[in-house]
């Protein structure tokens, strides 16, 4: 998973308050290879490694990978592009349409506070290479604080210039990831198949016996909880639930001559989110068995012991190209709340943000959660996109309200967003239920929470009540 | 000129993944395997980019 990282820089944002024409549209070409890259990034490297820790079984890990990433597809195909290719709108000009623009500046501040963990546990990950040369000690499983005064300073300056970089050269380094994204998949791959044989695979029909009792044990590490089944699928299927359900991937997918190319993203999936996750899960395993089952968890020296340099520097690369288009979108998000605030400055205190947050390793060892949490926050947004494009004509509730009835602030959509989450926190808390598994109930909820306080409180054919 | 590059930077690609190949296959050791992987990206990285930007953009403009 990753932000938008290629092909959607400041060149080709425009039409930012208008749909897009159809001369500006893309061909199929652009979208195949867009999600291709930009679901091989410096995440891949810890999710893998997080589900061989999580002791999830072969089978499970397959056919969840399988299944999970097909629902994502379905998602982007029969959900977030049918919508985009009709409004042709920026996500955030659909927001506010919809809630007004009020509303959609609380989103922003969310959505970059999101973007700047995200992006920090990316300068954590790319910290963890860059650390091999000056001997760091390198964070474990249960490491939530930071390791040494060493870590901090290797984490500071990474921060550093990934946040230079991003206040100066952002078309620069979307042309880079360009360069680097067949690259970083033929790495993953390579190193994978390298470190096989010392799992004892020296054929591929021994692959199934040896991942079985080897790496994908259905044994967690000590101290991990177990996944099964479910946690792999809803995982695959919500890891990007901001993107697909949650309609961010409407300012991508409003650029496609067809919706059809929603389907598209099959390519990131079954990439990134399968070839890549197997990759690094098999690396994991192999870290396991040569270290004696340490609890040391760091990519970089993971890469590093299969691939050598390349290794290494896939880690940095991954990990600064994730990290690095976020921390500029963070504050493309935050300059819509403090237009007056030169993008410099806005770029600034997001990086500063992000690089304080990339010393605490607990947001690579809490990925798993944290993107999770990531996509159910900015879900219900995405939940009432769908809902006012599909069901608000049927119940009689104005479309666009915002638009159409000059509403600066949505009290339909901001209660539906507490209401939801604050639901889905009462499931996790009072019933126990995983934060992977949060997504399709709480999207329901969304929905249905929407068109009831729509219909109360802003009825047809009458002034606001609020 | 271009062609050369393009050639030059298959070559790189073809260095990081060929040689795991054949340390699955047993026929070189993993020192062999880190050292061709580290040649080829520099190979990749040294030459794709003078070619590679210019092609998505092309791909691009073909698209629209």
């Amino acid at each position: 998973m990753s932000p938008q990282t290629q092909n959607t820089g400041p060149a080709v944002n425009e039409y930012e308050r208008e749909p897009v024409p159809a001369a500006a549209q893309k061909g199929w070409r652009s979208f195949l290879g867009m999600y291709a890259g930009e679901h091989t990034a410096g995440t891949e490297f810890v999710i893998g490694p997080l589900f061989v820790a999580h002791g999830v079984g072969a089978f499970d890990f397959f056919a969840g990978l399988i299944l999970g990433n097909i629902l994502a597809v379905l998602s982007w195909g029969l959900m977030t592009a049918p919508i985009a290719t009709s409004k042709r709108m920026t996500l955030y000009y659909q927001l506010e349409r919809i809630c007004g623009y009020k509303m959609v500046s609380i989103y922003n501040v969310v959505n970059a506070l999101m973007f700047c963990f995200l992006a920090g546990s990316m300068i954590a990950v790319s910290a963890t290479a860059v650390g091999i040369p000056f001997n760091l000690t390198m964070p474990t499983l249960t490491t939530w604080l930071p390791t040494s005064v060493g870590w901090v300073l290797v984490v500071l300056l990474i921060g550093f210039l990934t946040t230079l970089v991003a206040i100066k050269g952002y078309n620069q380094v979307a042309r880079f990831a360009n360069v680097a994204a067949p690259w970083m998949i033929l790495i993953f791959m390579a190193a994978a198949l390298a470190i096989l044989p010392e799992l004892g695979v020296t054929r591929f029909s021994d692959f199934w016996a040896v991942a079985n009792k080897v790496i994908w044990t259905g044994i967690p590490l000590e101290g991990v909880s177990k996944f099964s089944f479910w946690h792999v699928l809803f995982f695959a299927w919500f890891c990007n639930m901001a993107m697909h359900i949650g309609m961010s991937d409407l300012t991508i997918l409003r650029y496609a001559k067809s919706w059809k190319y929603g389907f598209l993203s099959f390519s990131g999936m079954f990439i990134g989110h399968f070839i890549a996750w197997i990759s690094s899960g098999i690396l994991y395993a192999a870290f396991l068995q040569s270290s004696n089952f340490s609890t040391e968890f760091a990519p970089g020296p993971i890469a590093y012991g299969a691939a050598g340099v390349a290794g290494a520097v896939c880690v940095v690369v991954a990990g600064w190209s994730t990290a690095n288009p976020t921390i500029y979108r963070a504050g493309l998000a935050l300059q819509g709340v403090f237009p007056k605030m030169k993008t410099w400055k806005v770029t600034a205190w997001v990086g500063a943000v992000t690089t304080i947050a990339a010393c605490f390793p607990a947001l690579v060892m809490k990925l798993l959660d944290f993107v999770a949490l990531y996509g159910l926050v900015l879900m219900p947004m995405g939940a009432v996109i769908f809902a006012d494009f599909y069901l608000s004509p049927r119940y009689g509730i104005t479309q666009e309200m915002a638009y159409n009835r000059n509403i600066s602030f949505s009290y339909a959509t901001f209660f539906t967003w507490l209401i939801t989450l604050a639901v889905c926190l009462g499931l996790n808390l009072g019933f126990g239920i995983d934060i992977f598994f949060l997504g399709l109930p709480g999207w329901f909820i969304a929905v249905f929470t929407f068109l009831i306080l729509s219909k109360t409180i802003y009825p047809k054919g009458k002034e606001a009540l609020v | 000129m271009k062609i050369l590059l393009i050639i030059i930077s298959y070559i790189g690609l073809a260095m990081s993944i060929v040689p795991s190949v054949l340390v699955f296959l047993g026929k070189i050791d993993m020192q062999t395997n880190t050292t061709l992987m580290a040649v080829g990206m520099v190979l990749w990285f040294g030459t794709s980019p003078f070619w590679i930007n210019k092609k998505t953009d092309k791909d691009n403009a073909a698209d629209n």
